[in-house]
């Protein structure tokens, strides 16, 4: 008889799920692990990394100065970045040079956000956007002209026609720049310190730690 | 034969047929829901409401791929084999009776494929056929995994049909009790499960009158032998050492693509519900159940015999679902073992049993 008692214990673990994954019934679905995703999105976590963005200033200058640092912290060799002097009379950049040629190879990134954290100048983010495939190999490789923002704040999208597109992503920038601003130093916790962006810069300020321990005690996704 | 008699025949046929088909399409897409539910998952959603068009598409699909015939095979038994296993399938789903029988002017229509006075013998003899297709599936493929799971097919095959079989001929002996003389007939089974146990015993008629007259309550041992042995039957987990994904590929269809792989497909899922069919007739009590014919406007009275067959025969579809999500499968001898040890051994016993009930009951006891 123990091996129908064994059975039966296993038939009853599989039982209980389904009656708890189904969306109909007492149980409602409360184990179901399934998101419907072009229908449905999950919310992503804070500090997401996803497509990258090239910031300006508030006034429309460029904050790349083409210093190449993020090219050589890239572990995956993709960025590839050429500087060149400002013109004295129009500078696009507030320093000597500025970021000439800009292209990150999407295919080969990793997105690890070395660059952003080797960046001087927080000209490099990351946003929350992730749906990037491409038909060819060419349109993987992103230039300057996408990677900029325009000097409303708004960034280009590859494909804003798509279904799928969802532009505010592209202005969600990712959490490491807000832990590692100011704002993330002990002093500033709560504050909004980081304004330096014209356009996404309206963000909320980093939660206190206070908060993300709460929160990641009442739920995972924290 | 004249011709009302034809129709009323190529009618019963197409009818069965038709039924059939449709409930292996949803069978396919409820099997994915089900084994879904049990891992969290929600299964197909895309193709028609809640995906019941999925089974749809992958059979246009694999319809519209090319069925590749590799350089080594047999081909005239490669090719043949797909049939051997559609063919028995289909067969065997046309004895059972699946609704109250009704009229047509004169002529009356039952619910059931063909009403063999040898039903039982010929249900043996197709799930027999369909080994063939296992075995030559595999033999003619001309590569070693198929092989493999032929060899396994058939010695699987082999010893739980005893079984099998054993468990049948325990309720033949006790059917033939219930009414006049012994049968084989689906049909006639069937109605001698009509009632309740409380008309056969009298004298406990106050508690017996609410427990339906079917075969499963007398004959327990004879339901649990043969239910172990039509899931090893149709080589479902946690029998499927022959298709056994993880070591042999696909097991005897692993050179099979296109449609011809799509028959094996269909021809499981058919030995499913007509495997589930034929037990719930012959334990269950077929198309039984009440009526209520007083109360209720003739066309709904009528509809839910098949109704009462259809919940009866899935719920025991759903143990097949429910089992294959949980059991992982049998090693080899673990199999032998259950076969030749228990369930062999296990229906001989209580068909001894169950024949010298019968034996005192009529004849009395030898010292009376």
């Amino acid at each position: 008889m123990g091996l129908v008692s064994e059975i039966w214990k296993g038939m009853k673990v599989t039982g209980t799920t389904m009656l708890k994954t189904i969306a109909i019934g007492p149980f409602g679905g409360s184990e179901l692990v399934t998101t419907q995703y072009p229908k449905e999105t999950r919310q992503k976590p804070q500090r997401f990394h996803g497509r990258h963005v090239l910031n300006r200033y508030p006034d429309g200058m460029e904050k790349c100065i083409g210093c190449q640092l993020c090219a050589g912290a890239c572990p995956a060799n993709c960025i590839h970045v050429r500087g060149m002097d400002n013109d004295p009379a129009h500078p696009t950049s507030p320093g000597e040079r500025f970021g000439f040629v800009y292209e990150i190879n999407m295919l080969r990134c990793i997105f690890c956000a070395l660059c952003v954290e080797a960046c001087p100048t927080e000209a490099i983010t990351m946003t929350h956007l992730f749906e990037m495939s491409t038909t060819n190999r060419q349109d993987a490789i992103y230039t300057k002209d996408e990677l900029l923002m325009n000097r409303d704040g708004s960034v280009p999208h590859m494909f804003p026609d798509d279904p799928l597109a969802d532009l505010d992503e592209l202005l969600v920038a990712d959490g490491w720049v807000r832990a590692t601003a100011p704002s993330g130093m002990a002093a500033y916790e709560g504050v909004e310190a980081w304004q330096a962006t014209p356009g996404p810069a309206d963000w909320a300020p980093e939660p206190s730690q206070e908060v993300l321990d709460l929160r990641s005690q009442g739920d995972s996704d924290g | 034969m004249t011709w009302p008699e034809f129709g009323v025949i190529a009618l019963r046929v197409v009818l069965t047929f038709g039924l059939l088909l449709v409930l292996t399409i949803i069978n396919v897409w409820l099997e994915r829901k089900v084994v879904a539910g049990m891992q969290s998952r929600i299964g197909p959603m895309r193709a028609g409401p809640w995906g019941i068009l999925q089974t749809v598409a992958d059979g246009l699909k694999l319809f519209f791929k090319e069925s590749i015939t590799p350089r080594k095979v047999e081909l005239g038994l490669y090719i043949l084999a797909p049939f051997l296993a559609v063919v028995p399938a289909f067969l065997i789903f046309m004895m059972v009776p699946w609704g109250r029988p009704f009229m047509i002017g004169e002529q009356e229509v039952a619910l059931q494929g063909a009403d063999l006075n040898i039903g039982l013998l010929f249900i043996l003899a197709m799930s027999s056929m369909a080994v063939y297709a296992v075995v030559l599936a595999g033999w003619s493929s001309g590569s070693k995994y198929p092989l493999l799971g032929a060899v396994r097919g058939t010695a699987q095959a082999i010893s739980y049909e005893a079984a099998l079989g054993l468990a049948m001929v325990a309720v033949v002996m006790f059917s033939a009790t219930q009414g006049d003389g012994g049968t084989l007939s689906l049909a006639e089974i069937v109605d001698r499960q009509a009632g309740t146990w409380g008309d056969v015993i009298p004298v406990l008629e106050p508690i017996l009158q609410f427990v339906p007259r079917w075969n499963i309550f007398p004959q327990i041992v004879a339901f649990i032998i043969f239910f172990i042995a039509i899931i090893a039957e149709t080589n479902r987990a946690p029998f499927d050492l022959v298709e056994a994904e993880q070591e042999l590929v696909g097991g005897f269809h692993t050179e099979y693509s296109g449609m011809r792989f799509a028959m094996f497909f269909l021809a499981e899922y058919v030995n499913i519900f007509s495997m589930c069919a034929i037990a719930a007739t012959l334990f269950l009590g077929g198309w039984n159940g009440p009526t209520f014919d007083d109360a209720l406007p003739g066309f709904i009275s009528g509809i839910l015999p098949t109704v009462y067959f259809l919940i009866k025969t899935y719920l025991l579809v759903f143990i097949f679902f429910w089992l294959r999500a949980t059991l992982p499968r049998l090693r080899y001898d673990q199999l032998m073992t259950l076969g030749w040890k228990r369930l062999i051994p296990g229906a001989l016993a209580w068909l001894v049993l169950s024949t010298l009930v019968i034996a005192f009951r009529q004849f009395g006891m030898p010292w009376s």
